[in-house]
């Protein structure tokens, strides 16, 4: 009895101990990490703000002496980059309703209906992984090509309307799996054709997978780089993301000095994904695990 | 409509017996048409976008095109010339194995890590998921843009900060030993803390805390607990991860066109890169299908490789077969 009482708060310390050293260690490397993660982002914004000097004088300095906002509206007036935003919003946007609502549908084929050679089928969906699309973009560009297609925002658009990639079938599918096939059953027994089933039953319960969907399409092609600048030329024509391109390496009148400008450009690139990413960050999670974990 | 209505048999019907199997037959078969029209998008898109271009890819690999004037065969010509006289072919795939190598080790076990003090469960976890997640939402522009300006080496804060503590940082971008080791870094920036390090984590939390707190009594330490509980049952996140990271990196592009434009000296001219030119600012289009097709052979046989190899290191719980788990029924 005395000698219990007596290790019980020896052990109770070293347990304490041994949490405490845990939590220095977790808070140290979550720290550095936050530094490398973080840091560039601060560094970017910040620098966005510098008049041209600040940006070369050595050493660098975090804070703008005076933050200029104006270096925004100058940098969005340089190179067109309401052109760029209202041709990446209509790809993006377009391109994310074909994927969201193909992959619905091929999704919910797979996991509703039983048809010769299903599992071959699904199995072709997923080899589509591994076919990079560097493999397939000569005889691509050549169809579009002769569809009359380049140069023009279609080859970013359509493709996406098929089906939508081997993830957000697998995805939607995993999802579909998850819900009772009672309440399809029910559905069918009122009389609801499969269609109906689809789209008054389940779609309303895929909402949050959906979202996911939705919001990775979105993304991809907000983000988009090597697609645009094979099948773009006219500046009329690029996305946001060869529009930044395109102000890199377009010439300052009388060497005008561009990083700062260069740095608020690539702000107002990622500003979207960012808010975005904020905005919906639990589907994030939810969706990488759903179509990640059990691959 | 009519599939809805079970109950009326059909008056005519010569026996009930022969009716029922004919019916069910009638119904299966309405369903595997509805299933077909339901995947049709993905197997129309398989055609168009999938297999044709494969097919014509192979057949252009095998002419020599430029575009302007008709395909022009000339049979193994280019990838005679791919292994024999381009000497950027083989020096490309050089650079693109030690991007890769560099990439998937430090980006998987970076993930892993990353993953493994989320997991630790104190408080402001989700706070640091979120700083983590951030960069791998950035679009590649903007990260190659910003990083390049970091890495500048005279006015640069990385060798600025480096010069804090009394290292000559080395010239990042513009040295040719540095910079592919410069890109890697650009790149784990962008994908440690992305989707990577999520599958980790929810495979690290369907590891059952029984485990640990058994292993605990038998007096097992962090490490052993660690390689004996954690690491067999996320191998086969571990796998999936490692196959996607490999898949990845052997695709490296955009990084090296916006951040370096293939240099210094060619240090970061990756394969993709080589056929990028070749196909689109060469016109060589039968070369660059060529070497398209040697580039899904080697992710093909790589991929095939680690499904060969995870018989030894994958855990499967329970013994059962992967897709027999994930199948839900």
């Amino acid at each position: 009895m005395a000698a219990s009482a007596v290790a019980l708060p020896a052990l109770r310390s070293t347990r304490a101990l041994r949490t405490l050293r845990r939590g220095v260690v977790f808070y140290l490397g979550v720290g550095l990490l936050t530094v490398f993660f973080f840091g560039p982002f601060l560094w970017t914004v910040l620098s966005s703000l510098k008049e041209a000097s600040e940006i070369t004088t050595f050493p660098p300095t975090l804070f703008p002496k005076v933050p200029h906002f104006e270096n925004y509206p100058y940098t969005w007036n340089k190179v067109p980059f309401l052109r760029f935003y209202m041709n990446s919003a209509v790809v993006t946007g377009l391109a994310m309703l074909g994927q969201t609502t193909t992959a619905t549908l091929v999704a919910y084929g797979f996991a509703r209906f039983r048809f010769p050679l299903k599992g071959f089928f699904f199995m072709l969906v997923m080899s589509t992984l591994m076919v990079p699309w560097e493999v397939t973009i000569v005889p691509s560009f050549l169809l579009f090509k002769f569809l009359g297609w380049l140069d023009t925002l279609a080859p970013l658009i359509v493709p996406h309307w098929f089906g939508g990639g081997p993830f957000f079938i697998f995805l939607m599918r995993q999802f579909f799996l998850t819900i009772p096939r009672d309440f399809d059953e029910a559905a069918k027994i009122d009389g609801a054709g499969s269609f109906r089933v689809l789209w008054e039953i389940l779609v309303p319960l895929c909402r949050p997978a959906i979202t996911t969907v939705a919001i990775f399409s979105f993304l991809f092609h907000w983000n988009a780089f090597i697609e645009p600048l094979i099948f773009l030329n006219t500046p009329e024509k690029f996305t946001i993301s060869l529009g930044l391109r395109y102000f890199q390496t377009s010439p300052m009148e009388a060497g005008e000095p561009k990083d700062h400008l260069l740095m608020a450009g690539t702000v107002i690139m990622a500003a979207p994904c960012v808010l975005l990413f904020f905005a919906a960050q639990r589907y994030f999670v939810k969706g990488i695990v759903l179509s990640g974990l059990k691959g | 409509m009519s599939a809805s209505t079970p109950l009326r048999v059909p008056a005519s019907s010569a026996s009930r017996a022969s009716a029922a199997p004919r019916r069910r037959t009638s119904l299966a078969r309405r369903e595997a048409i509805e299933g077909l029209l339901y995947i049709s998008p993905f197997l129309l898109g398989f055609l168009i976008f999938t297999a044709y271009p494969m097919v014509a890819s192979a057949y252009l690999s095998l002419t020599k095109y430029n575009i302007i004037t008709p395909p022009q065969w000339i049979g193994l010509d280019n990838y005679v010339e791919a292994f024999t006289k381009d000497k950027l072919f083989g020096s490309s795939l050089d650079k693109t194995a030690r991007f890769a190598v560099m990439n998937v080790l430090f980006g998987v076990l970076g993930s892993l890590g990353a993953a493994l003090l989320l997991n630790q469960r104190f408080p402001g976890t989700t706070v640091f998921r979120t700083f983590f997640f951030l960069p791998s939402i950035t679009p590649v522009i903007a990260s190659a843009l910003l990083w390049t300006w970091i890495y500048q080496p005279t006015i640069g804060l990385l060798n600025y900060l480096l010069g804090l503590v009394g290292i000559e940082g080395p010239a990042w971008l513009q040295s040719s030993t540095w910079a592919i080791p410069s890109l890697v870094i650009i790149s784990l920036w962008g994908s440690i803390g992305g989707s990577r390090m999520i599958v980790f984590l929810a495979g690290l939390q369907g590891v059952p805390q029984e485990m640990y707190e058994a292993a605990e009594i038998d007096g097992a330490g962090a490490w052993s607990k660690f390689r004996h509980i954690t690491l067999p049952l996320i191998s086969p996140t571990m796998f999936f991860n490692v196959v996607l990271a490999i898949i990845g990196s052997l695709s490296v592009f955009s990084l090296a066109y916006i951040a370096t434009g293939g240099g210094p000296n060619y240090a970061t001219y990756f394969y993709v890169y080589h056929l990028f030119k070749n196909a689109f600012e060469y016109s060589r289009m039968g070369y660059a299908a060529a070497m398209a097709w040697l580039f899904f052979l080697i992710v093909l046989v790589l991929t095939l490789l680690q499904f060969r190899l995870s018989k030894r290191w994958v855990y499967y719980a329970g013994g059962d077969n992967p897709e027999g788990a994930s199948d839900g029924r």
